[in-house]
Formats: structure tokens, sequence, C-alpha cells
């Protein structure tokens, strides 16, 4: 059976969590990938909502990070205020784990606008809290479907900031999935792809990106999805699709 | 101390045209019944305040209540993003505001604690640097720190589990940015699912949402918040929220929704009996399991 996108995405981005450690999680696939991550490899993962919600165990996967699912399950729900000034602000946060529409070289992420901001093509639905995540997570980790209008040159607006020109932030993003391979950001803070998924050649990668790419030295090969792997995103996909 | 009043008296009385509005609550309690009934009040060049605006106020700008935007995050989580406010904003017909989740809800701990600022030390971006953040340097130390101007609505509606008769208010769950969003207006005004015996709410006291004194009037509104969700009554409609995208993608079939279901309802009462059979007793009871 061929993995599709989504699940390259969402496989590859669980295998980056690693248990105990807490992770703002945001809506969409990294939601996906982390509830993955909570039923195999990490089952201590501390799964943290930008609605407050801290230590959800959500019996299925929540359509909003501000379900009852997830609140009936959690350890407690912060005020929002608490939440970013006290616990994320304060660097308490092991890993801002987030997708976006756009991103660049220096890993910008842009979930704002597609076009000028004054007179959009597309309006997005903006910041929320990923600009304070990616300011104050211990790195951040990036999950995106690969294609040339996501990976521009220049995002088309920087909601969420990535590395400084020339300089790598220590706690800037760290890795990039995917459904072409996986990238970190070199001593630099120039994004460089260092493994591709099966299948997939540089050249393709290349092709669907807006800048001439690093390449690291030697590139390895993501494993494709484990038995276990497919099972549980079918599990969690099945329970998606009964919502409500 | 606050007074009972109608729903609709309420918003006859404190929301006047113009005015700068906080409808508060994330994901949950959001108060759609006073949404609804500016809506039929017919108010006019509002300013709405929200970190996430959420359907309600997507459906606010439907009918054209209001001409300006404060938020942080227009979208509606899982599904997509909000079809009038994206309209609204690509056309030009309201003007925005925009902030990170942070810089709003800071916004509302300093209009809270009546302070001229509030620090933030998230990193600069394309907002910022649109709209720049102004730096005060530690008066303790050399430390330079970014600050935001406090947010100060003129009215904040909220919606709680219940009051007492005195008009004190609980709720519990996630609460979000409710209670700075309210402590920073003036004004609040409150819808609630029920009014209980004061008696048996003292043992309650973790749940106080706001004290009566800092609270203008109360109205009784059972399914207020629909379809956002109040924990252990009836849970987030799923479906709505989910079907909204579509309907609110067709202007006319905005139109035609704002006309049956708000328009054409005097209240919320009016308004839960158009909603699909079977639907109340369904979210009613999802909101039973325990986890």
């Amino acid at each position: 059976m061929p993995v599709d996108g989504q699940s390259r995405l969402a496989v590859g981005g669980a295998r980056l969590l690693r248990d105990g450690e807490r992770v703002l999680v945001g809506v969409g696939t990294p939601n996906l990938a982390a509830n993955i991550a909570k039923r195999l490899h990490a089952p201590r993962l501390v799964l943290i909502y930008e609605s407050g919600v801290v230590d959800a165990a959500p019996p299925k996967l929540p359509l909003s990070i501000g379900d009852p699912d997830l609140v009936r399950t959690s350890l407690c729900v912060l005020p929002i205020h608490d939440l970013f000034s006290q616990y994320l602000q304060t660097g308490w946060i092991d890993v801002g784990f987030m997708g976006g529409a756009q991103i660049d070289r220096r890993g910008n992420l842009n979930s704002t606008v597609i076009g000028p901001y004054e007179s959009p093509t597309a309006r997005l639905a903006g910041s929320g809290g990923a600009a304070d995540i990616a300011s104050f997570a211990r790195r951040t980790i990036v999950l995106m479907p690969h294609d040339l209008r996501r990976f521009p040159e220049h995002v088309d607006f920087v909601t969420s900031p990535g590395h400084p020109p020339g300089a790598r932030r220590p706690n800037g993003p760290a890795t990039v999935v995917t459904d072409l391979g996986s990238f970190d950001y070199d001593e630099d803070g120039e994004m460089r792809l260092v493994a591709l998924h099966p299948g997939v050649t540089v050249e393709e990668v290349r092709a669907k990106t807006g800048w001439p790419l690093r390449i690291a030295p030697r590139i390895e090969e993501i494993p494709p999805p484990t038995p276990d792997e497919l099972r549980v995103l079918g599990e969690l996909r099945r329970q998606e699709e009964m919502n409500p | 101390m606050a007074d009972f009043l109608p729903l609709q008296d309420a918003v006859a009385r404190y929301v006047r045209d113009g005015d700068h509005l906080y409808l508060a609550g994330f994901t949950h309690l959001i108060p759609f019944a006073f949404g609804h009934e500016i809506i039929r009040q017919g108010r006019r060049h509002l300013t709405l305040s929200r970190a996430t605006p959420d359907l309600v106020y997507d459906q606010m700008l439907a009918a054209h209540v209001a001409d300006r935007v404060v938020f942080s995050y227009a979208g509606n989580p899982g599904v997509g993003n909000l079809p009038v406010f994206r309209r609204a904003v690509e056309s030009g017909e309201v003007e925005i505001e925009e902030y990170t989740h942070f810089e709003l809800v800071a916004r509302l701990a300093a209009g809270a604690a009546g302070l001229p600022f509030w620090p933030v030390r998230s990193l600069e971006n394309d907002l910022s640097r649109r709209r720049p953040r102004p730096h005060v340097r530690s008066p303790f130390g050399d430390e330079e720190v970014a600050v935001v101007p406090p947010l100060r609505p003129d009215v904040t509606l909220v919606h709680a589990h219940c009051a007492d008769e005195d008009g004190n208010l609980y709720a519990w769950g996630l609460l979000g940015e409710i209670k700075e969003a309210a402590l920073a207006a003036d004004v609040v005004i409150a819808s609630v699912e029920e009014v209980r015996s004061a008696a048996s709410l003292r043992a309650e006291r973790d749940h106080l949402l706001l004290p009566s004194f800092r609270v203008q009037s109360v109205s009784l509104a059972p399914w207020g918040a629909h379809p956002s969700y109040v924990l252990g009554r009836y849970d987030r409609d799923t479906t709505f929220y989910t079907e909204w995208d579509a309907l609110a993608r067709d202007p006319s079939a905005t139109e035609e929704w704002l006309k049956r279901f708000v328009f054409g309802t005097a209240d919320r009462a009016a308004y839960t009996a158009l909603l699909p059979k079977g639907r109340l007793a369904a979210l009613k009871e999802a909101a039973q399991h325990a986890g």
C-alpha cells in the first residue's frame, strides 16, 4: 500500500518526540503526530494545547484544541495568560510542534496571508500562539506538505520567526518534516536536507524548493511507517471521521 | 451588584452603536446568545475584540454589525478559516488589528490590572514590524523588553455555568482569557445556564468566575453558548462547526441562515427549537461522559 503524504508527515513527526517531553501541539497534522507518539514510543509525552489544556489523553482525536474531550482527560487547564506568560515564556515547553502555509530557508513560517498584507489573495487564520511558541519553545518541529508555493525563497509574511540572518538561534526551528524528506538547520541557521522518504530523489526536493537548497553530506533514508505506526494512524483517523 | 435582566434588555441597555465589545470565551463558553441578540437589535459600527473570532464573530460580521476586529487567531480549528471574516478582510469591509495570542492576552492583563502596558518577550515578527512594540528598560537592571498597550473594551460579554441569586458568576473547565477580558472592561454583562442558590454555591468558591460587584447584569440563557460548549452540560457541536464552513462560503446561504436562526427567532428557546432533531439531546448526553 502506498503511503500518503499526511501519513509521512504524521509518522515522521511522531518519531521526533521523546518520551517525557512537554510538547505544545498545533491543530491538524501535528495533533495527529503527537497522538501517534503518545500511543507508541512516548506514553509519558505531555501534550499541551494553546487553549491551556495540559497533559491531555484524548480518547479520540479532537477537532479543536479546546475540545471537551481534551479538557475531561487533562491534568489541568491553565488560563491562557498563565500558559504563555509563566510556562512558555519561561522555557518550560520542550517542543513547539506546528504547521504553516509557507516556510523559507531561515525557517520563518507564514500562517497569516498569501500576497500583500493590505490586499491579500488569501487571508489565513493568523498567528494564534504560533509566533510565541516559535519564540520560546526549546526547539520547534514543523510538519508541512512540500511544494514550490509552500517553500518559497521568502515567505509572504513572517508570522513565526525562524533563524535570524547569518546565525542559528539555539531554540529556533530544529527540524522540518515534509512528504519528501526531513530537514535540519545548519550552524548558519540555513535549512538543509538530511533525509529522504523512500523513493524520493534529491532532484525532486530541489525542484519543489524555491531556493538553492543545502544538502547534508550524507543523506539518510527515512524508514517507511512500521505496521504499529500504520495501525495507530488508522485508528486515529477512523475516530476523526467519527467525530463528533 | 448585578441586575437580573432578560437578555434582550441587557443588550438594549448596555450595548450601543460604536462600542468596543469583547465576547469572551476560548472555544468554551462563547456567548453566542449575546452575539445573536446584538445582530437582532441591529447594532452598527462596533469594534469586536476576541483572541479567536470564531463562528460568533463570523455570524456577527455577516450581519454587518462591526467596522473593526481585534484578534489573534481567525480560524475554525480543525476545519479551516472563517469564511465571512475572510471576505470582509479581503474586500476591506472591516479593518483589522492583529496580534499573537500572548500579545493579545497580555493586552487584556494590562487592561484588567489598570496598568499602562504589559511586557512580553515574544520575538519580533511581521506584525510587530508593521505596528512596532515600544521597548522599556527595566529600572532594576539594563534589560530591555517589548511592551503592549492595555486593551480596554467598553463592554465584555461572558457566558457562565451559573449565577447565584446575587449575580455572582461561576464557571469551570477551560477559562481561557475570560477573567482578564471581563476585568479589563468597566461593564460586564453575563448570560448563564442556570441560577442556583447562593447557599449551594458557597462551597464552589474555587469556581467563582466573577463576583457580583464586577457584573452589571445577568441573564438566564440556557444553551447560550451553543454551538460552543459548557463543560458538563453540553458538548461542542462539532457538526455545526464543520457545516458552517460550506454554509458561510456562500453569501446567500449565510444570509438565509441569519434570517432563519437569528432574525427569525425571538430568543434562545426559539433558536434551539430549530436545531436538528436529537442534536441537543446528543450534545447533552456526550457531556456526561467522564473521559
